[in-house]
């Protein structure tokens, strides 16, 4: 079955035909060519795929772009301005909080997802709140020291 | 993933209609057990009803001595409710560590139960609070509605609309957490209430049970101590590569115990 969906990606409207098994992260990378959202595991496990969907974290191997219609999306590309990484993508540049880089984009959008609902985490609170993130570069020591400075850096 | 119609019903009645009328049809809550599933190519429904549209699903109210949640109520949403934490705290705390953040933004409440999953949390809330499930068609005792394996007293088509949980004097629940996917090796809520003690575990056997040495031993005097000498037989729990069925019972006791404990805190 043929669908057509509208949703902001990024601040910007899109309108797509997909079929109805279209998921949320296919739209992403194979139809709006942004593929910064990875796919690792593509069974809700790694978190990779985790992008906001209003406003809130979600894994999009995890949900059809059917079930979108009308959101707000926003992934790794919607982040930096003019240029200028997101704080909590320079922090991750500053701490090394990446090794391959092949689950940073999900990793970073969690950490968004962490400081919404924790403005100041501390150590223990984030790694408790990565736990549906994984990294197989195993670089997990900097990506909590990145999520710390991020979330200090967002608090001004 | 095989494809399917979509469907996004407004309301209660559109949404009974549309999954009635359709042999192969499945409601789509979350996702976060149906769509892995269907990548999996282990279900395969010619049509998806998304439930995300029922306003009638939506909501949590505290009334006469109990909560009452809807089924489409996120994980997320259950445990950062005031209502819910003020009425039943276990029941907040128990939803705030179901799975990973993401999961709980999404996953919810009616879609856990319909599921019976073996090692779901909810299951173990329902049956250790004697909550009941309301339907569009009727009311289901907890005790009665987790029939087995990933089985419920569900009718093809029947829709969960909430649980009613009554407030219990005291109650908390532990979990021996799978470190991958969280889902409870061995989980027990324990409950005081006005009607005695209830003990419910989830993730030991092949669906939520009661138990009731441990039930009786807690009527004496609520309290850990209580609990020495009293176990759950091996004999029927689920072993497999992450524990043993002799290990499984053993954790009970000691996920029995905590939960005591934390009850009186
Ligand atoms: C990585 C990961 C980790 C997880 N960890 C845990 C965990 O630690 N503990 C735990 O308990 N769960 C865990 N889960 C499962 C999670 O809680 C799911 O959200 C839940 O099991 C299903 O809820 P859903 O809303 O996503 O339902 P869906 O996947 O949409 O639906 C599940 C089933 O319920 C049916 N259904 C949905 N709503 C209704 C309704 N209102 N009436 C009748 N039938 C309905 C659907 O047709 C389907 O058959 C985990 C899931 C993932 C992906
Ligand atoms: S690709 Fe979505 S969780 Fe791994
Ligand atoms: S940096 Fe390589 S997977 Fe995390």
């Amino acid at each position: 079955m043929t669908i057509t969906v509208n949703l902001t990606v990024n601040g910007q409207k899109v309108t797509r035909q997909v079929e109805a098994r279209t998921l949320l992260v296919q739209l992403l990378r194979e139809h709006l060519d942004l593929t910064g959202t990875h796919v690792g595991c593509d069974t809700s496990q790694c978190g990779a795929c985790v992008v906001q969907v209003d406003g809130v974290s979600a894994k999009a191997c995890t949900l059809l772009a059917a079930q979108c219609e009308g959101a707000n999306v926003l992934t790794i590309e919607g982040l930096a301005k003019d240029g200028k990484l997101h704080p909590m993508q320079e922090a991750f540049r500053e701490h090394h909080g990446l090794q391959c880089g092949f689950c940073t984009p999900g990793m970073v959008m969690s950490a968004l997802d962490i400081v919404r609902r924790h403005p100041s985490p501390d150590e223990a609170t984030i790694r408790k709140e990565l736990e549906g993130n994984l990294c197989r570069c195993t670089g997990y020591h900097n990506i909590v020291k990145a999520v710390a400075a991020g979330a200090k850096a967002m608090r001004g | 993933m095989y494809d399917f119609a979509y469907h996004k019903p407004t309301n209660l009645a559109d949404a009974a209609k549309l999954i009635g009328a359709k042999k192969d049809g499945r409601l789509l809550a979350g996702g976060q057990t149906l769509l892995p599933t269907m990548k999996q190519r282990l279900a395969q429904p010619s049509d998806l009803v998304d439930l995300a549209g029922v306003a009638e699903l939506r909501g949590i109210k505290a009334e006469g001595g109990g909560v009452t949640v809807g089924a489409m109520t996120t994980h997320y949403a259950a445990h950062t409710s005031p209502e819910l934490r003020k009425a039943i705290k276990a029941l907040a705390k128990l939803a705030g560590g179901i799975g990973d953040p993401a999961v709980r933004n999404r996953g919810t409440l009616g879609g856990s139960i319909a599921n019976a999953d073996p090692a779901a949390d909810y299951p173990a809330a329902l049956v250790g609070l004697g909550a009941t499930v309301n339907t569009n068609q009727r009311k289901i005792a907890a005790d009665d509605f987790f029939k087995g394996l990933f089985e419920t007293a569900l009718k093809p088509g029947e829709i969960v609309l909430s649980v009613s949980f009554p407030a219990p004097k005291r109650a908390a629940y532990r979990k021996f957490a799978n470190p991958a996917s969280r889902y409870a090796i061995v989980g027990v809520f324990v409950a005081e209430t006005a009607n005695g003690v209830r003990v419910a575990v989830t993730g030991a056997g092949p669906k939520v049970f009661r138990a009731t040495a441990l039930e009786q031993a807690l009527a004496k005097k609520f309290a850990p101590e209580s609990l020495a000498g009293a176990s759950v037989p091996a004999a029927g729990l689920n072993s497999d590569l992450h524990a043993s069925a002799e290990y499984r019972a053993h954790l009970i006791g000691v996920m029995a115990k905590r939960a005591v404990a934390a009850a009186l805190k």
